[in-house]
């Protein structure tokens, strides 16, 4: 399997087959069909050829960037501003016992 | 096979502020599940995230005691992965643009030596939730008070070759960390967590062996424990000709071995990218420089100051500075005796010895620094001996009151009288004839050891009380005869 896109080493692998697209797929919990999967194959590669093509403009010196917005981080003070609203909170999920949202069984 | 181990830590420590990392939940170790939480921390849509400005200062606090570069302009990154106690499907942390860049500590090993180990990084990151396992109509239970709790993890390099030395760069960065008052410390609750990364390779092999690595351990024992069986797996399987699988694994203290914990293949893959829904945090010197100048004496500062000021030896200096709260004893009872030597002699002796057979920690004994200085003056004035101390001592700890009240209504009173001890010893001499005897016909080394037996007779007569210091010369001198 190659990588899509290695933090480390960007590197970018310009066409992606149909085990690539079920790898995505899986790691975001999506369940496809195989039509489903044909088409996001198509359109994904397709996405990747728009990032080739901007790969060959020269970023020599060019720091990448995190955000479009040229702002910087407001900072909050550290209080405690926030009551308690369990029951409101709670009262969104489908299950809850003991003050706790329930989920199917995970084990690790 | 020669092998050597490799490790390098991730500690993970909770930074002390009142309020979460991104929100304004309060943080607190065993409120009421799902009390402490925001929509924020549920990861509700549209609730956005605000940085928390105390976790930043702790961050550069902690930057500068470790001698590292400050990142001036940091970055927060979402690490995607999906578990019920992640709401949001990613965590909050950073990757490519930490708060905190490279640094290093040196870490003093018990044998006196001394080793450096680089610190790679330090980021800042926010908790996940806890799942509860136990049956709940056989689903699991999610309390999300934990959530956007804020971390500072700090990753080392792999520079660690031993258990021992693993277990003395985690408690420096625990004494760090409870000295600059960014972290509690307290590992039972969680507070300071710590992954091991393990790998052997054969001695002088330059290349690292695959590692596996040993998620979430949280004592310091464990941390010894869990190495020291880690390696001996791995040893195991190299030595069989087989190979180590990289993979994270847990360590379990009841049965004292490491298991597997996940091998999913695609375990790792987190697909990190920036947080939009935070800008880059940009710091001017003038606020790093103005953190720099609040910081503390820093244990090994202090450690160096013990031996200049109180003319300590390098381990005990060490010792008694390995914790805030020991050091604070330590110099408090020294401000009444004066008496460095002593002080330190009985703090990391009969003191530790007491606190460690009831596991309690200094700052909760029930002896004072101000009164267990008033019981070493009583040592040093020659009031009680050594011996008699220890009594005292053990009824002070059982709340029989001061020192001197003990002294005073038992009558431990140190013999200092020449003209009492010498009559004591006269009788003890008359009664021992052949002891006495034998003692003057041996040679000069058999009499030092011979002389034991008579010290103890005296020290038995006198119910302890006799002055020790006195008692020798004026023994041997009449022991001459």
């Amino acid at each position: 399997m190659a990588a899509i896109y290695d933090n480390q080493n960007i590197r970018w692998n310009m066409s992606i087959d149909k085990q690539d697209v079920q790898k995505i797929a899986h790691l975001a919990r999506l369940a496809l069909t195989e039509a489903d999967a044909d088409q996001y194959q198509l359109s994904l590669s397709s996405v990747l050829s728009l990032v080739e093509e901007m790969q060959s403009v020269n970023t020599d010196g060019v720091e990448p960037l995190s955000n479009p917005l040229e702002m910087t981080q407001r900072l909050r003070e550290d209080v405690v501003t926030e009551e308690n609203r369990r029951d409101a909170f709670l009262a969104n999920a489908p299950q809850t016992e003991a003050g706790l949202f329930l989920v199917p069984k995970v084990i690790d | 096979m020669n092998w050597e181990v490799v490790i390098g830590l991730e500690i993970h420590t909770q930074l002390s502020t009142k309020s979460k990392l991104f929100s304004g939940a309060a943080v607190g170790f065993g409120a009421e599940p799902n009390t402490q939480t925001t929509l924020v921390d549920l990861g509700m849509p549209g609730a956005l995230p605000v940085f928390n400005k105390e976790a930043l200062r702790m961050a550069v606090m902690f930057g500068h005691a470790i001698n590292a570069e400050i990142g001036m302009t940091s970055v927060f990154a979402r690490k995607n992965y999906f578990y019920p106690d992640l709401p949001k499907g990613y965590q909050t942390s950073q990757m490519d643009h930490p708060i905190v860049g490279k640094g290093y500590l040196d870490v003093m090993l018990e044998d006196g030596t001394t080793s450096r180990i680089g610190i790679t990084r330090a980021h800042l990151e926010e908790d996940a939730g806890k799942s509860l396992h136990e049956d709940f109509q056989g689903m699991t239970g999610i309390d999300l008070n934990r959530s956007s709790t804020p971390l500072l993890e700090i990753v080392s390099e792999p520079d660690i070759r031993s258990a021992k030395e693993a277990v003395a760069y985690v408690k420096m960065i625990h004494s760090i960390v409870t000295y600059l008052g960014i972290c509690d410390g307290n590992m039972a609750e969680g507070s300071m967590r710590c992954d091991i990364n393990l790998s052997l390779r054969p001695k002088g092999q330059k290349e690292y062996g695959t590692r596996t690595e040993i998620k979430n351990v949280n004592s310091f024992r464990f941390i010894e424990k869990a190495i020291y069986t880690e390696i001996e797996r791995q040893a195991d399987i190299l030595e069989d000709g087989g190979r180590i699988i990289q993979e994270t694994r847990l360590y379990d203290p009841e049965k004292n071995e490491t298991r597997s914990m996940r091998s999913k293949e695609d375990a790792n893959d987190y697909r990190y990218f920036p947080c939009p829904d935070l800008l880059p945090v940009v710091l001017t010197q003038e606020y790093v420089d103005n953190i720099k100048a609040t910081l503390p004496e820093l244990p090994s500062q202090k450690a160096a100051r013990f031996q200049s000021e109180h003319g300590l030896s390098e381990y005990d200096a060490n010792v008694l500075s390995s914790s805030r709260a020991m050091a604070d004893f330590f110099e408090n009872a020294n401000n009444v005796v004066k008496d460095p030597k002593l002080t330190a002699n009985w703090v990391m002796g009969e003191l530790s010895k007491l606190l460690n057979q009831e596991q309690l920690d200094i700052e909760n004994s029930p002896v004072s620094a101000q009164t267990f200085g008033e019981l070493l003056v009583r040592i040093k004035d020659n009031t009680i001996n050594g011996k008699t101390a220890k009594d005292v001592l053990q009824a002070m700890w059982d709340g029989e009151g001061s020192a001197d009240a003990i002294i005073e209504a038992k009558g431990l009173k140190q013999v200092t009288d020449t003209g009492a001890i010498e009559a004591m010893i006269q009788t003890i001499l008359d009664a021992n004839a052949t002891q006495v005897e034998q003692y003057r016909a041996a040679d000069e080394d058999k009499q030092k050891k011979m002389i034991g037996f008579f010290v103890g007779q005296v020290m038995k007569a006198s119910q302890g009380k006799a002055n020790p210091g006195l008692v020798n010369p004026i023994l041997v001198k009449m022991l001459k005869g």
